[in-house]
């Protein structure tokens, strides 16, 4: 199976095409010919709709609306922020389900700049009830969660990246999207989310800290968070997400309502870079290498 | 449930907004939404799987679309008095979730057709090949550029199930240089105008059959000024 990905998901979905009669396949000619074989073979179910990214999600509710199971797949910046509104109305509002597949994350596509990327997806859509929010770390989780999805009448969004970490830590947990507790420490608790738990896990490396990984973000496992605070003295957590910084620092804030507690929330900066280069350069630039992370979450724990 | 015919439409709308007569506005949907119901669609309030579906896409003024709806016996009139209140299932635009017989909710401009395209495709996937869809646009709606997405691929993807009726009361403000209905016919759509006050018309104009591609019928209705 396919170490990336991407192509973990086009090969998975073929699969699930031939199992699913319902299961659709919804594109914009990003990734069309990836599924070319699928819609040759089910050409009634995997379609291209030329770049027309407003009718993708509306296709995807009209199909939802005729029984069918869509997925739908772009780049995260056509996905889910040009066609928001559809989103909301064409999926939300008429109550009907659907698969929102994305590639590029927020910096995948380092070098093609800031057309195409985007940070703001998780944070946009979370704006939005009832949205299953994956941010797989590895592509067996996201192949656990697609395979999940497939069978499945709700609204999910799965977040694609070409990062990754070394093992998928989130398949342990993943079916009822609860986070996984990777090291137990008494000064603070560090959540890493996707792929950048492996950065986390190096950065926190001399530190006494618990660590999480989180491989959905919404529903936000609160319950987690609050167990493995209770053996913690004072509720001090850092969230490392791969997208917009702060996410999911209100999520934490309502989980923790009943006690004193510190929140720092670390991701990708809101200022515009205009750099190219690679995803590394880009993680470093917003602070997300393992030494920039290392110095923000000692500075935050005071070790 | 009542079943009622077209010249208790008016009193049923008076029902919901205390008028007895209404503007251009509120009725230009009127006479295309009873010949549809009347003569066309093949739906029940039963709501089986194999009907035809419905589509307001234009969802301002949906009085006359309650008020039909409530003639052939799928909503309760009885509701009508508390059109708008907190409570009412019957909102200033429609909400599928809120009221039987409605197929979408909307309200915002340009999705009822895109989203018709597919539930055009997802029922040619299902195989029920017998159900039509039909979706009411208006030309004013027709400025949306999603319309246009919808229009171009619903013409290459040949599907003949997907019907449009666009009322055009002349209220694009920059107007549709020889008609909306070009647009559709560059696109590979069967395209005719009636006048959509003419039930005899309408009634010809959507039973008239477009094998291979979608159908538009532009319906004439006289210009009215306002919301």
């Amino acid at each position: 199976m396919a170490g990336v990905m991407r192509e973990r998901f086009v090969e998975v979905t073929a699969e699930l095409l031939e199992a699913h009669d319902r299961l659709s396949v919804v594109t914009a000619d990003l990734s069309a010919d990836l599924f070319e074989q699928a819609r040759r073979r089910y050409p009634t179910r995997v379609i291209n709709l030329g770049i027309r990214e407003q009718l993708l999600i509306s296709v995807a509710g009209g199909m939802a609306l005729a029984g069918m199971r869509p997925v739908a797949h772009s780049f995260a910046p056509f996905l889910i922020e040009r066609p928001f509104e559809q989103i909301k109305l064409d999926l939300n509002h008429q109550n009907v389900g659907a698969v929102l597949v994305s590639a590029g994350a927020s910096y995948d596509i380092a070098s093609g700049g800031r057309t195409h990327q985007s940070p703001g997806d998780v944070a946009l859509l979370a704006t939005l009830p009832d949205w299953t929010i994956h941010v797989p770390g590895h592509p067996d989780e996201a192949e656990a969660q697609l395979r999940q999805a497939a069978t499945g009448d709700g609204l999910v969004y799965i977040r694609l990246s070409n990062q990754s970490n070394r093992e998928p830590y989130g398949l342990q947990g993943a079916a009822n999207h609860r986070f996984r507790v990777l090291r137990k420490g008494s000064r603070g608790t560090v959540i890493g989310v996707g792929p950048l738990t492996d950065t986390v896990l190096a950065a926190t490396e001399p530190f006494d800290v618990t660590v999480l990984h989180a491989s959905t973000i919404r529903p936000f496992d609160a319950e987690t968070l609050r167990t493995v605070l209770d053996d913690q003295g004072n509720a001090a957590v850092v969230i490392v997400e791969p997208y917009l910084a702060g996410t999911s620092v209100a999520e934490i804030a309502a989980a923790l309502t009943d006690r004193p507690n510190r929140i720092l929330g670390l991701g990708v900066g809101r200022q515009e870079l205009r750099h190219y280069g690679t995803s590394r350069q880009h993680a470093i630039a917003h602070g997300l290498g393992a030494a920039g992370m290392r110095l923000s979450i000692s500075d935050f724990l005071k070790l | 449930m009542i079943k009622a015919g077209y010249a208790d439409l008016r009193n049923l709308m008076a029902a919901m907004t205390g008028d007895e007569k209404h503007s251009n506005a509120a009725t230009s949907t009127l006479d295309v939404l009873w010949v549809l119901y009347d003569r066309v669609l093949r739906v029940s309030p039963a709501m089986e799987e194999e009907r035809d579906r419905f589509y307001l896409s234009k969802g301002h003024g949906p009085m006359a679309y309650y008020a039909v709806l409530a003639a052939k016996g799928f909503l309760d009139p009885a509701e009508f008095e508390r059109f708008g209140a907190f409570q009412s299932t019957l909102g200033h635009h429609p909400d599928r979730v809120l009221v039987p017989g409605i197929e979408i909710s909307s309200g915002s401009l340009g999705h009822g057709l895109p989203l018709a395209v597919g539930t055009a495709l997802g029922l040619r996937a299902r195989g029920i090949d017998s159900a039509a869809i039909w979706v009411l646009m208006g030309d004013g709606e027709f400025d949306e550029g999603s319309n246009h997405e919808a229009i171009a691929y619903a013409g290459r993807a040949s599907l003949e199930q997907l019907n449009v009726v666009l009322i055009d009361n002349s209220s694009a403000s920059h107007g549709w240089p020889d008609g909306p209905e070009a647009r559709f016919s560059t696109e590979g759509w069967a395209a005719t105008r009636v006048d959509g006050r003419d039930h005899e018309a309408l009634a010809a104009g959507f039973l008239r059959p477009h094998p291979g591609r979608p159908g538009v019928v532009v319906a004439d209705v006289e210009h009215s000024s306002g919301h």
